[in-house]
């Protein structure tokens, strides 16, 4: 039964006057603008950007302030303004392979075409806290190197050369499924479980996919190519007939190659595993691909043995918005479930108290096979 | 020009203004000195596209997750139609591509617009281009082999 209860209004009012409050903080100090958390939070607004699923830098940007840094509010915010617009339509498929390339680095091939470029990396950082940023030093612009820009080619096409590896297949002409649209109902196809991760949670897949790295479900991967930068975004217009160039986003695409032994079903080659997220995210987007070729096992023939190749358990647990809405939601007033249980559990002890006693009087054998009967 | 070439042109030119400021845009704009007579069909208005990669790079396609987009459309009192629709929330901007998509249907206009207007601001960005591209070739790993010492 639930009973309705008032009260709390002017609790709850004067709560989010404090929460405003708090989130300003100290006025003296100044108020952050969304350009300086584009700019220099960038990588914060690019997760709010790729889990809240919506490529928006100034939003993100706007979330973040919001949520006074908390990244997975902030992302909640996306997803909650994302249902407020109408949808126009689907973009033609980006291509990676003409991306203006900001990074590109592969662990697989030293001296592939196209060079081993870094871009702005932490690696090969020292991870010692630098105090100058305390202040405001004067920071000097990237250096430049010129030269005609070799085409970067991608390591999945110079191991296809040989036939080492899976290739991507023939195209299907089918649409891809859009969990946005569709109930989840498992098995899910490829490029729904991508959709899927490529908004899931960052610590989430990490920790999925360090783990296949450890041993369960175990994929021998290697960093194939990681490449960072631009590409171009084009939509179909019917009434325009042809397909519209949006501008460009930044995105993250991690190419995981895998040894693979060979099974019933494919013969021994080198596989695959994709990562693709918005933004300079490239922790995710290994994360991504780690679990992607986890999850295919059932397709390559591999026995299901451990939760990152368990497509319900991983794609049913990765988006953060669903699981901090679960966990959240018990704090949530539960007074009259807890009256319930209270009745309960009192109930048990006396009836176990009441056995006890019985027990003590010698009546043990009628009550066990009593209790096996229920 | 044949009707493919006009598509060319027009996606060009549609590539160049999705990609501009709106400061700048105005400013290009308003010094061409060409304020035609317009209605708004449609918009500006923001919504969404469903953005799409390939598996694996090149294979069937999958939805990556959406990004806010701005279109409008206009007509001309001449009966022009000119559409626009480009990432962002930028609804001047929009309205102002719309409404230089409608006058570039008319071939002399658009050969100006495309001189004083679009060039410079794609001479613009393709600069910002090449000095990422130069940043990015300084980061390039020069592997060289030490000297061993066996022969």
């Amino acid at each position: 039964m639930y009973v309705a209860v008032k009260g709390g209004e002017a609790a709850i009012d004067n709560a989010h006057r404090l929460l405003a409050d708090r989130r300003r903080g100290d006025r003296s100090v100044p108020a952050l603008t969304l350009d300086q958390i584009m700019e220099q939070f960038a990588l914060g607004v690019d997760r709010v950007m790729s889990e809240g699923s919506l490529y928006d830098r100034r939003l993100a940007a706007l979330a973040v302030k919001q949520a006074r840094g908390d990244l997975i509010e902030a992302i909640f915010l996306v997803r909650a303004y994302r249902t407020t617009l109408p949808r126009f339509g689907y973009a033609e498929p980006v291509e990676t392979g003409r991306m203006l390339v900001e990074r590109r680095i592969s662990a697989c091939y030293k001296d592939l075409p196209g060079g081993q470029l870094l871009g702005p990396t932490f690696d090969y950082t020292h991870r010692l806290l630098d105090e100058e940023l305390d202040g405001d030093p004067e920071v000097e612009g990237g250096r430049t190197r010129e030269g005609a820009a070799e085409p970067v080619a991608s390591v999945a096409d110079i191991l296809d050369g040989e036939g080492l590896i899976e290739t991507d297949g023939d195209l299907l002409p089918a649409e891809p499924g859009d969990i946005t649209q569709t109930p989840m109902e498992f098995p899910l196809s490829r490029a729904m479980r991508l959709q899927s991760l490529s908004r899931g949670d960052e610590g989430f897949l990490l920790a999925l996919g360090y783990s296949t790295q450890r041993g369960y479900a175990r994929s021998h991967p290697f960093a194939g190519e990681i490449r960072i930068g631009e590409v171009e975004v084009e939509v179909f217009v019917p009434e325009l007939g042809f397909a519209v160039p949006l501008g460009r986003v930044q995105v993250t695409e991690c190419q995981m190659v895998n040894q693979f032994k060979g099974s019933a079903k494919a013969p021994p080659q080198f596989t695959r595993g994709y990562g693709l997220v918005f933004g300079q995210s490239e922790r995710k987007a290994m994360a991504m691909a780690l679990c992607d070729r986890a999850l295919r096992a059932e397709e390559l023939g591999e026995d299901v043995v451990a939760p990152p190749q368990d497509q319900e358990f991983v794609i049913s647990h990765c988006d953060n918005v669903q699981a901090t809405g679960f966990v959240e939601h018990l704090k949530l007033p539960h007074y009259v479930d807890f009256q319930a249980e209270l009745g309960l559990v009192r109930q048990m002890r006396a009836e176990y108290a009441a056995r006890q006693a019985d027990s003590r009087s010698g009546d043990v054998v009628a009550d066990e096979v009593q209790e096996a009967a229920e | 020009m044949t009707a493919a070439e006009t598509i060319v042109a027009r996606k060009d030119r549609m590539a160049v203004l999705a990609r501009s400021t709106n400061a700048g845009l105005q400013e290009l704009w308003s010094r061409l000195g060409v304020g035609p007579a317009y209605r708004l069909l449609r918009g500006p208005e923001f919504g969404l596209v469903m953005l799409r990669g390939r598996i694996g790079g090149t294979g069937d396609a999958f939805n990556i997750g959406e990004a806010t987009v701005t279109r409008a459309s206009v007509k001309l009192e001449d009966g022009s139609v000119g559409h626009a629709m480009m990432l962002g929330r930028e609804p001047a901007k929009a309205e102002l591509s719309a409404v230089i998509d409608a006058v570039c249907r008319d071939s002399g206009m658009a050969a100006r617009i495309d001189r004083d207007l679009v060039e410079p601001i794609r001479l613009e960005l393709r600069a910002a281009d090449d000095t990422r591209r130069g940043q990015t070739a300084a980061t390039r790993v020069d592997f060289f082999t030490m000297v061993r010492g066996e022969n």
